[in-house]
């Protein structure tokens, strides 16, 4: 090869982020689909699965007694969403979502912020607080079963670009890109663990370690500390653009929230 | 406030065994832990639950560091009468939550 042409094939390596090669406009989804419940013990599937037992449902259940509640003068979420008006069922599924009128993205948590402060004269809930957990895991269970699937068209694309070059960049002291466990290991063995392939399906979800509800981005957040990379914070546009990175790639996966992982 | 989730059937028919569910969201601190700021996170545990049965107790736990948040208890009784079934779970500090189901025997 040229030394002309070995410098162009290094620029182009540097331009995009260090990956081997460019990204594909929309990645594959791993073969075959699994979710996230396919890789628990047993015992963890089982709690997953009890609707009594599954202790993500104390969340849920705190959670519909927020949404009926109404906080001083203003009128409770259950004002406006019913079953005959606004329902949320099968909402969560295609979220994250650019909100129009901010035009930026937003999840479940900043949609549930958004309907606070624009339609309740609220204040927005602090990310990973119980109240917004509760509210969040409650909205999210209306849509249990229904299949993940979101826009990324339009002003969602680059926020999936964004999403997909995080998924693909190493980072950390263990110099580490989420692609290279959830893309090219998923079913091996990390030690004790079974390594998933990484949907956020199941999110909020009751974790064992953490021995409470917590959400997608507190997972995220911890597989930053475990390659040793500074996590971003919790509702921060990074996440958000991974969030909506791992639902377009979890696509057709059911809701499983609030799902119980180890 | 605490959330408590019951499972018990309504009604039994006399002499029949019915399961009893109950779980309570509580973060069952043991007082080993220590936070990101390198302070002790305190203690802070259920200590007791009970179980009555038409004013009887049926079932008695002691609860102790180790035992995990939201701890979920999965009792056994036997239907003799109608009556309420109350649940207690006291903690530390005094503080106790109750909740009462009523089962109709026939």
């Amino acid at each position: 090869m040229k030394p002309g042409a070995c410098a162009l094939l290094a620029l182009a390596a540097a331009a995009c982020g260090g990956t081997e090669q460019a990204l594909p406009a929309t990645d594959p989804p791993p073969s075959p689909l699994m979710p996230g419940s396919a890789f628990l013990q047993a015992d963890t599937l089982a709690l997953q699965e009890d609707d009594f037992a599954n202790p993500g449902f104390l969340w849920v259940d705190q959670g519909e007694a927020l949404f009926s509640e109404a906080a001083g003068d203003t009128k409770a979420c259950s004002a406006c969403h019913s079953d005959d008006t606004r329902p949320l069922d099968g909402i969560a599924a295609h979220y994250p979502a650019v909100d129009e009128p901010s035009a930026t993205l937003v999840n479940l948590e900043g949609r549930i912020n958004l309907c606070r402060t624009r339609h309740q004269g609220l204040e927005p809930l602090d990310y990973e607080s119980e109240d917004l957990l509760s509210l969040t895991a409650y909205v999210a269970s209306l849509s249990r079963g229904a299949p993940i699937s979101v826009d990324i068209t339009g002003a969602a694309a680059d926020w999936y670009r964004q999403g997909q070059t995080y998924f693909h960049t190493r980072r950390g002291q263990y110099n580490l890109a989420c692609t290279q466990c959830h893309d090219d290991n998923w079913g091996k063995q990390l030690r004790g663990d079974t390594i998933s392939q990484g949907h956020g399906t199941g999110f909020p979800a009751y974790r064992l370690e953490w021995q409470t509800l917590g959400s997608l981005h507190r997972r995220l957040s911890d597989c930053d500390t475990g390659v040793r990379a500074e996590p971003f914070a919790l509702g921060s546009d990074e996440y958000l653009a991974v969030e909506l990175y791992l639902a377009k790639r979890a696509e057709g996966l059911p809701v499983e929230a609030p799902g119980v992982r180890r | 406030m605490a959330t408590i989730r019951i499972s018990a059937p309504e009604t039994a028919s006399r002499g029949e065994v019915i399961e009893l569910k109950a779980l309570i969201q509580h973060p069952m601190e043991t007082g080993y832990r220590r936070g990101p700021n390198g302070k002790v996170i305190e203690r802070d545990i259920i200590e007791t639950f009970t179980c009555t049965y038409g004013g009887e107790t049926v079932f008695e736990a002691d609860l102790h560091p180790g035992i995990a948040a939201n701890p979920i208890f999965t009792i056994y009784a036997k239907a003799k009468k109608s009556g309420p079934i109350v649940f207690t779970w006291t903690d530390q500090a005094g503080e106790s939550w109750s909740e009462s189901h009523m089962l109709t025997v026939e």
